[in-house]
């Protein structure tokens, strides 16, 4: 009976961490959906196709207002692409660098080792060109949001017609998933807006889904890795503990 | 660590540097041949888990220091580089982020094992000190350390926690100005909390320092709360509990790595994903969760106190919250004289047992409301009378307080404890009989 009261307690105190952050997600008031995302749960890894029409999505939407900043193009090569992909990729951008030996600020075409250059020239430039708001970077917001990808995917998938309580302003949207319900990116995705090689359905969902399987990659290069180790590490700590016990118990078992 | 007798050692480089410096004599006496109830259950794993985590956080944090920049310009990339590109560096980051977390579950629970058996009674008064002091320096160092990756809740937890100090009448502003190098958060504070985040971890191993030799002297207390009283009730330190704590710290383990490897940011907030920016306040600022107790207990004030009939007000509702969290902590110092009952094991004291179960309850609930927003309506009580997350936090909070300042006293008069076995072996034997 005590056992199991003090069991009781410990186990209450071991979990309260878990109870404590199972807060409410601060969203728009809808449940975020649970989207089907191959890198979710502990086995899962990045989908690389979904990986690649991800990035022809950011970059050709989402890279108009949102900087990717953390980003380089070597990093690519985790999406399938080999060296010679990636310069052509790097290749299309142009760079600021600089100064030369004259003191110049110059372009130059971009090189696998740099990062995704930003739209815009600052914050403030950013805010100007979009109605006083500031299109985040890109590359930690699925960690930023609680939510992650889910959350990415709803306010990509949750514009709708506002009800009649509440009031949107010229330049604003509603959307389902957004903080307040109200958000000034105009709807980015629409069917057919990008052209996909592979066959895959040009549909919003689609879009959506890429792009968040994309954004969540940008966040956490490192998943795939941490995974792996974490079963061996796993593994080899039950091994031992077993081990351990083992011989705990054959050095007890004269003790009485 | 006294020159006492010394038997030769037979190797002649142990020997040769024994009769120097005697550590291997003083390693043999404190970790071979210690004697050491032999009644100790798996709450006994938790001494040595806390001192394995407190390692981890030193070697996994001197590397990140190697790789961190303290620089509210440059702090947050620097961060995200560590991620990134440094070889192992989110290995290293997230190992000292969780490990945070879970030093702290391992002190909750070695802290609640001394509680409940009473470890903290004569003579173990100073070793119980010890282990608040430890706490206290737990609590300065995670609070500086989280304010480092100058994320939006390290910017604005430091902001919130720092302006507790204006509280205080005329001269809190100053201090809080003295603390954070200027009139708001900025640079300074960053590179002042990097130097103290650094250091402090070295002041909590002298500590345990401290802690551990005090254990060394009065010698560990065990689950009947009664003292060894021959050779049949001890057994030596090695291989008996080495190798039962080898065992748990393992166990302990395997729970860290769920964490470090699975869900690496499950106990933080995603805010700290985003640069710090004082023009934009979170809609909702919390700490980290093992301060939510604590934070519930700070919001629960509500009130100014004054002199009844004037409009003189003493203190502040924000003074008094202040005051009784800080108190919440200086409370535990004096543990030892606020429960003088002479038997230690809530074992044998049922009524002990179940005020100190209840209070365990206080704390996660308090921990529960301390993270959400204050003032959340919960149920009508009447018409117009809401109970809020607030009164929970008040009840919460009266409860810790009369837990320690009124029934741990009156209990220690008045409680009659059970039948207890004269030893540790009939305690043992007794187990087993049943």
């Amino acid at each position: 009976m005590k056992k199991t009261l003090l069991t009781a307690v410990s186990v209450l105190v071991l979990s309260s961490p878990l109870a404590i952050t199972a807060q409410a997600s601060e969203g728009g008031g809808h449940p975020l959906p649970d989207v089907d995302l191959t890198f979710k749960g502990p086995f899962g890894t990045y989908d690389k196709a979904s990986l690649q029409r991800g990035l022809l999505v950011y970059r050709q939407v989402c890279a108009n207002c949102h900087s990717l900043k953390r980003v380089a193009f070597r990093n690519l090569s985790a999406l399938g692409y080999n060296e010679d992909q990636i310069k052509a990729i790097s290749s299309e951008y142009t760079v600021q660098d600089g100064p030369n030996d004259d003191g110049e600020m110059f372009d130059r075409e971009g090189r696998p080792s740099d990062r995704f250059p930003s739209p815009f020239a600052n914050d403030k430039a950013a805010m100007a060109a979009n109605g006083g708001a500031l299109p985040p970077d890109l590359s930690l917001i699925t960690k930023a949001r609680s939510g992650g990808a889910d959350y990415v995917f709803g306010v990509l998938t949750g514009y709708a017609k506002a009800p009649a309580d509440v009031t949107i302003l010229d330049g604003q949207f509603y959307n389902t998933h957004m903080t307040g319900n109200v958000i000034k990116m105009p709807p980015p995705l629409s069917a057919g807006a990008v052209d996909y090689e592979d066959g895959s359905p040009k549909s919003v969902e689609q879009y959506a889904k890429d792009v968040s399987t994309f954004l969540a990659w940008a966040a956490e290069p490192e998943m795939e890795q941490r995974k792996q180790m974490g079963f061996k590490v796993i593994i080899f700590l039950l091994a031992f503990a077993g081990l351990m016990y083992g011989v705990k118990r054959q050095i007890w078992s004269k003790v009485h | 660590m006294s020159a006492g007798p010394r038997t030769p050692f037979e190797n002649k480089f142990v020997e040769w540097i024994d009769s120097r410096l005697p550590l291997f004599t003083m390693m043999q006496k404190e970790y071979g041949v210690f004697p050491t109830p032999k009644n100790f259950n798996y709450f006994w794993n938790f001494g040595a888990i806390a001192m394995v985590m407190l390692v981890t956080m030193l070697l996994t944090g001197i590397m990140l220091a190697m790789n961190y920049t303290a620089n509210s310009g440059m702090a947050f990339d620097s961060v995200e580089r560590i991620m990134r590109d440094v070889n192992y560096g989110w290995l290293l980051r997230y190992m000292h982020m969780n490990g945070a977390s879970f030093f702290f579950i391992a002190v909750y629970i070695h802290m609640f094992r001394g509680m409940y058996y009473g470890s903290y009674k004569a003579p173990r008064e100073l070793l119980w000190m010890f282990g608040v002091l430890i706490f206290l320096l737990m609590m300065a160092t995670a609070f500086m350390g989280y304010v480092l990756p100058w994320g939006q809740m390290s910017y604005w937890g430091a902001t919130v926690i720092t302006n507790f100090f204006t509280a205080f009448p005329w001269i809190g502003e100053p201090i809080q100005q003295w603390l954070i190098g200027g009139f708001s958060v900025d640079n300074p504070t960053l590179n002042r909390f990097f130097a103290l985040h650094y250091l402090l971890p070295f002041v909590i191993v002298a500590v345990v320092a401290l802690h551990v030799w005090a254990l060394h002297v009065t010698g560990s207390n065990n689950p009947a709360g009664i003292e060894p009283k021959s050779k049949d009730d001890t057994l030596p330190f090695h291989p008996y509990y080495t190798m039962k704590d080898s065992f748990g710290v393992t166990v302990f383990l395997v729970l860290y790595a769920i964490y470090v490897f699975f869900m690496p940011n499950a106990l933080g907030h995603p805010d700290n994903y985003t640069l710090a920016n004082p023009m934009v306040t979170p809609p909702h600022i919390v700490p980290e969760w093992y301060f939510l107790p604590f934070y519930a207990i700070l919001r629960a004030v509500t009130i100014d106190i004054g002199i009844p009939f004037t409009e003189i007000t003493l203190i502040t509702a924000k003074l008094g919250g202040v005051l009784l969290m800080f108190g919440s902590i200086i409370v535990m110092f004096f543990l030892p004289w606020l429960d003088s009952h002479p038997v230690r094991s809530a074992k044998y004291r049922p009524k002990f047992r179940v005020a100190l179960l209840l209070f365990v309850v206080a704390v996660l609930v308090l921990g529960k409301v301390g993270g959400m927003p204050a003032d959340v309506p919960l149920f009508h009580i009447t018409e117009d009378m809401i109970f809020t997350t607030t009164h929970v936090a008040q009840i919460g909070t009266a409860y810790y307080f009369i837990f320690f300042l009124v029934i741990l006293p009156i209990l220690s008069r008045t409680e009659k404890a059970l039948p207890m076995p004269s030893s540790i072996h009939e305690a043992v034997l007794g187990k087993s009989a049943h």
